[in-house]
């Protein structure tokens, strides 16, 4: 298996990277893990004329806690995420995902900004992103942009970005007290992509009541899709079985599976509803904590 | 297509050459600079036999622009110990009978080197994680891990005489 | 037990010394067929069919010549001009090397470009424009009968539907009646699906023609180089390619498994293209191509079990629909078209017994590829292990106590089974006790019964399996005629050193070592001192290659009786240096000496001098030996495995707790080499049990084409494995071994279905097909529920 010829352009920084997609035009794609991209240009499924390498930008590789936001720099390898101290204590959501995501060997290279710019639903980080409220920061010819993660992910691998437009960093609101996450994935052997993924991020307050909640699912619908219904029968309630009970439920009658190799729409949609209630569970002990 | 000046240290040695963008790191290693330790299984990143060593980091050389490796510092199979002499993964695969037709084995010895290297004493299950990334069609697995954990007590061993 | 009669410095038989082929592979110096790099060297890409049947309206290769560093394209067409397109199977069937006017299966290869590059060679793969006319292809087997499915084969001749053969064995009459007057009946249609070894080398090929001196060099991925040299004259001869001009040399393995015995087309292709050209020609598969290329399993069994209502075993009945995609390119013996499939009796005594088999043609790639198995073995104990625990079951009687009531007893060894196997020997009891005390196999009882009370899902499996390998005796064994024999050659230099050659290959069972501790044993030369060689036939003895567990069976039997032959010479010559009679002359290991003087002796190495320098008068100088073993019989290995799992109700996820094989090889030769073939095995066991198997859809494409979704089990879904030995020698072996590393791919998948089943049970599920995914069980729950 070997890519179609293409030209390689290596970007040093932000601005270098845009000027360059918008002299190549759109038949130039920009790669940094490279760990989605090329093994599709490998099987000939992408054949672009021209490869933007962003990978070698100084500074985009970072994990920081500013005021009340996580930012995540969008070079950060899923590696260095996971032996990340901050993550590690305080966001224990992504670690469960970065453990479940590919293999260490892949997580070297692949970056949590080439994750959620792929805009594939069957990646890991979008569910998470939803789940926990995120912050999408792009640049591009026109400029910084700040995208709210509901207006991010547009359709089938189509986002928000506009042609030339590079995410460059990830913001989520910091890890507070009564805050607690949870991610789990039925997959079919280690480092596949979800036969199902449910994120969840709850908060609750001394009273054990929800303030809020973020639940996500990774790859039962087109596109990373949030579970809105799930969510606002939780909000603002004390959390009980039986709400739990029927957000898992709820979580079976919204997603979108298709029948697969993974297994069909019925069993999706019911693995759907037991992930969904286990890492409620599993979030609430967390946030407990 | 335009060729790239790529300049690159190779198990301690400088390697300059001019390349294709779309050539694969694991055909430079293979086939310009003729060390064929480093192997090809899959062409996904599913099986780990071309894993080498980036900047010490493991990474599946499959699915790795050869241009991308401007300015790295990789270390093949080849490179781990002198000549005649065994790393403590070389030796403890020996020892445990961790290979049988050998083809996945120096990917997996890479791979191993930067899991001893996180974490110098991983459980049994660390160890399984850790290399879930290489596939081995012969072992079954068992004696793989026990090299590594062999590798894992010598080199905390060495380690421990070197402070 | 074994014990060892030779130092650990000799490492003779029962010792696990370290694998002297090690180091290369530890350095990354292996040299396997793609490492293989030869002066002006071009290089080979397949054009493959996206359709499982069409017909070819055109071929242009225009646009592909036109690349820079494209040589040629090379079609059926191209082919034909020397009756080069067609080649026979093992099995007497045939195969397109290159189609002339129809692809038959998906990805079946079509054309061949050759350019300077890889690179360049893929790009014109690309380039070259086939235009198809798709037909309606058969996917299932059972529709390939039907009256109005278009005949696949109208090239064969008298072929007038799609059944290729009807095997039977047995006697049906008798067996029906005692089904028909048996007080318990369980039957069960048993799939075992398609499935690949997926070696993590792919196959591969550098042929290279010298025009000058018309020597055909070919490097190749080939468990078998000398049938395969042999095959190659047969086909090509007409060309010129007779067989003492070719060359075959099986390099460094990257694991075989069944895989690298057929003759694949793109090997002819490579072949004849390095001929017409008269350069070195290289192809090697990528993954994909590897993976759709022929297969494994794919019978579809009807069984009936038959007993009385106490348990005992009266009757068994298998009656199977084999899918061999468009051709049967079974690797079997000639007149064993199933294989060992006979073996489907299993460990147990009873009377009658009758299976029968017809194969049909379907759109498929070339079925009755091996997954390391000997012949056909793994679906006949799969059939017979089910249905043994599903007898159980019914009759609600522990499946160990049915297997403990029905075994074949030590005594009643060579045992003739009812479909005409004569098992050598095996102690199935003591195997068994040995698995049941190990796992606590009581205590897991007790626990299952309380977990079941609690609602949850947790099952004990057992496999007690019997396997027939080593074929095997020329009266009955032939692959294309030639007789399945294999041979030894040991020369031992004046020095006291030793070169073995053998017609084997090893493709990582570590023949460097085992072989080299065989002669260690029987000459007491040590085995760092015993150069082992294989895989070229130019210089290696003619045998039959390293497949179907055979190579301890027959090349290392030919090994013992070639130093045997020598250890009689050298016997003469202690004599002679001793000056006594020979009939004065005793051996004990590595050395010769006088009877009742032990102080007289000569050692190997002084008879291995003399034999250059102070021979008898009239003796044949030197000190060599050949053997080719003809085994009179089959070996049977046998073993107990019991696995324990727990299954998550919700998601039908499958937790294998443990998983315990004891295993009957007879004699060892390296434990360690032994444990770790059985470690291997087992995970090939568990892949198809609950992760492998090709899936189709129903215009005939194959839908997990790569590692991606063939899903090669990793170090995390790979249980811890528990092993452990029983040990009943082989009587008719020379060393009373017996063979072992297929063992555990025959063994494990039943024990772990029946595990899964067994858990299953209370909820009313009875049968289910491997591989048993989550999906497949939470599915079988939901409809068990439903029904309930």
């Amino acid at each position: 298996m070997i890519p179609a010829n293409f030209n390689y352009h290596k970007a040093t920084s932000i601005q270098e990277a845009i000027a360059l997609s918008q002299e190549l035009g759109e038949e130039a794609k920009y790669m940094s893990g490279g760990h989605s991209l090329l093994p599709m240009m490998k099987l000939r499924f992408a054949t672009p004329e021209h490869i933007i390498d962003i990978s070698k930008i100084e500074g985009l590789s970072y994990i920081k806690e500013d005021g009340d936001i996580l930012k995540i720099g969008a070079l950060t390898t899923q590696s260095e995420m996971e032996h990340n101290s901050l993550i590690k204590e305080n966001y224990p959501i992504m670690g469960d995902a970065i453990w479940l995501t590919a293999d260490p060997s892949v997580r070297n290279c692949g970056t949590i900004g080439g994750n959620i710019a792929h805009g594939d639903a069957a990646n890991d980080q979008p569910a998470l992103m939803l789940a926990m409220r995120a912050t999408i920061i792009a640049e591009g010819a026109d400029g910084k942009k700040t995208i709210p993660i509901d207006e991010f992910f547009h359709g089938f691998y189509m986002t928000a970005l506009e042609p030339g437009d590079i995410l460059t960093e990830i913001q989520i609101p910091k890890a507070k007290k009564g805050n607690g996450g949870a991610y789990h994935k039925v997959e079919r052997k280690v480092g596949d992509y979800a036969t199902a993924g449910v994120a969840v991020h709850v908060e609750i307050d001394d009273d054990g009541v929800c303030q809020e909640i973020g639940i996500g699912l990774t790859n039962v619908s087109a596109v990373p899709m949030r579970l809105e219904r799930g969510e606002e029968v939780l909000r603002g309630k004390k959390i009980t079985e039986d709400l739990i009970e029927q957000v898992g439920q709820i979580a079976s009658e919204d997603c979108e599976p298709e029948s697969d190799l993974r297994g069909s729409e019925a069993y999706k949609r019911s693995i759907v509803n037991t992930i969904t209630k286990r890492m409620l569970n599993k979030a609430l002990e967390r946030a407990k904590q | 297509m335009a060729k790239h000046k790529v300049t690159m240290t190779i198990n301690g040695a400088s390697v300059s050459a001019e390349v294709d963008s779309r050539l694969l790191l694991v055909h430079f290693i293979r086939e310009n600079l003729d060390m064929t330790g480093t192997h090809i299984g899959c062409d996904t990143s599913s099986c780990g036999a071309c894993t080498i060593l980036i900047d010490g980091k493991s990474v599946k050389s499959c699915t790795y622009l050869a241009v991308r490796a401007d300015g790295a510092n990789i270390t093949t199979i080849e490179g781990i110990a002198a000549d005649g002499t065994n790393h403590p993964l070389q030796k403890a695969f020996h020892d445990q009978h961790g290979l049988h037709c050998g083809f996945c084995t120096p990917g997996m010895i890479m791979r191993s080197i930067e899991l001893l290297e996180t974490n110098p004493n991983p459980t049994e299950e660390e160890i399984r994680w850790g290399i879930s990334g290489n596939l081995c069609r012969c072992t079954g697995y068992n004696n793989i891990v026990k090299s590594v954990q062999q590798a894992a007590q010598e080199m905390s061993k060495e380690k421990e005489a070197t402070v | 037990m074994f014990s060892c009669k030779t130092s650990p410095e000799v490492g003779g038989m029962g010792h696990s010394v370290k694998r002297k082929e090690d180091a290369r592979f530890l350095h990354g110096k292996g040299n396997y067929t793609d490492d293989v790099k030869l002066p002006g060297m071009l290089h080979m890409v397949m054009v493959r069919s996206p359709y499982a049947y069409a017909k070819i309206l055109s071929i242009d290769k225009e646009k592909a010549l036109a690349i820079d560093g494209v040589l040629a394209v090379i079609t059926g067409e191209d082919l034909a001009q020397y009756n080069l397109h067609w080649m026979p199977t093992l099995l007497s069937d045939s195969q397109m090397v290159l189609p002339t006017d129809t692809v038959m299966h998906q990805s079946q290869e079509v054309c061949a470009v050759i350019a300077t590059d890889r690179y360049v060679a893929v790009d014109g793969a690309e380039a070259v424009d086939v235009q198809y006319e798709p037909m309606q292809a058969i996917v299932n087997p059972f529709k390939a009968l039907d009256e109005n499915a278009p005949l696949l084969r109208p090239d064969k001749e008298g072929q007038k539907d799609n059944h290729i053969y009807h095997w039977e064995r047995g006697d049906k009459a008798k067996t029906d009646a005692a089904i028909a007057a048996a007080d318990v009946v369980v039957k069960e249609r048993i799939h075992l699906p398609r499935i690949h070894v997926a070696s993590i080398e792919t196959c591969g090929v550098v042929a290279s023609y010298d025009k000058d001196t018309e020597k055909m060099l070919i490097y190749l991925t080939s468990q078998a180089p000398h049938a395969i040299r042999t095959i190659l004259a047969l086909v090509a001869g007409h060309v010129g390619l007779s067989e003492e001009k070719i060359r075959i040399i099986a390099p460094d393995i990257g694991g075989g498994f069944g895989g690298k015995v057929p003759v694949y087309p793109g090997y002819v292709v490579a072949i004849a293209a390095s001929f017409l050209i008269g350069k070195p020609v290289k192809w090697i598969e990528d993954r994909s191509e590897n993976l759709v290329n022929g297969f494994a399993r794919d019978y579809h069994m009807d069984c009936e079990l038959a007993a009385t209502k106490d348990g005992k075993i009266q009757a068994f009945k298998v009656s199977t629909l084999a899918d061999h995609g468009y051709t049967d390119s079974s690797a079997n013996p000639s007149k064993y078209p199933t294989g060992m499939f006979s073996i489907c009796t299993g460990s147990y005594d009873y009377e009658h017994a009758f299976a029968e088999l017809d194969a049909v043609y379907t759109n498929k790639a070339p079925g009755g590829v091996a997954y390391r198995c000997s012949f056909r073995v793994t679906e006949a104990v799969h059939a017979i292990e089910r249905m043994v625990d599903k007898l159980a079951a019914e009759i609600k009687m522990d499946p160990a106590e049915i297997r403990f009531k029905n075994f074949i007893k030590k005594e009643q060894f060579p045992y003739a089974s009812p479909l005409g196997w004569s098992y050598d020997s095996g102690d199935y009891k003591a195997t068994l006790e040995k698995a049941m005390e190990m796992v606590g196999y009581d205590d897991y009882k007790k626990e299952q019964a309380e977990k079941r009370a609690q609602g949850k899902l947790m099952g004990i499996g057992i496999c007690t399996f019997t396997e027939v390998v080593g074929a095997g005796p020329s009266k009955d064994f032939d692959i294309l005629g030639i007789a399945m024999f294999d041979s030894a050659e040991i020369r031992v230099h004046p020095t006291g050193k030793a070169l073995a050659r053998f017609g084997t290959k090893s493709q990582g069972q570590g023949h460097e070592t085992t072989y080299a501790q065989i002669l260690a044993e029987e000459l007491g030369i040590p085995y760092t001192d015993i150069e082992i060689d294989e895989g070229d036939t130019d210089t290696a003895p003619y045998g039959l290659g390293t497949y179907a567990s055979r190579s301890t069976p027959t090349a290392g039997a030919a090994a013992a009786i070639a130093a045997r032959k020598l250890r009689d010479k050298g016997k003469k010559i202690a004599a002679h240096l001793l000056e006594v009679s020979e009939d004065d002359i005793e051996w004990e290991v590595g050395k010769y000496f006088v009877k009742g003087a032990p102080e007289k002796s000569k050692t190997i190495q002084d008879v291995a001098f003399a034999a250059y320098t102070n021979f008898p008068q009239g003796m044949e100088p030197g000190f060599e030996a050949t053997h080719y073993y003809d085994p009179p019989n089959l070996t049977f290995p046998n073993g107990a495995y019991i696995c324990v799992v727990e299954v998550d109700e919700e998601t039908g996820a499958i937790d294998v707790k443990r998983f315990v094989a004891i295993d009957d090889c007879g004699n060892i030769i390296n434990p360690m080499i032994v444990e770790g073939q059985v470690h291997g095995g087992l995970t090939q066991g568990i892949a198809p049990a609950m992760y492998e198997g090709i899936v189709y859809d129903d215009e005939g494409n194959v839908l997990n084409g790569t590692l991606m979704d063939y899903l090669v089990p990793t170090a995390v879904e790979s249980p811890h494995w528990e092993t452990g030995h029983t040990i009943t020698p082989s009587p008719h072996h020379p060393l009373g071994a017996k063979g072992v590393a297929e063992s555990p791919t025959v063994g494990a998948p039943p024990a772990i279905a029946n595990a899964i089943i067994d858990a299953l049970y209370p909820l009313g599920i009875k049968h289910l097909d491997i591989p048993i995914t989550p999906d497949k069980v939470w599915d079988a729950i939901r409809k068990a529920k439903a029904e309930a």
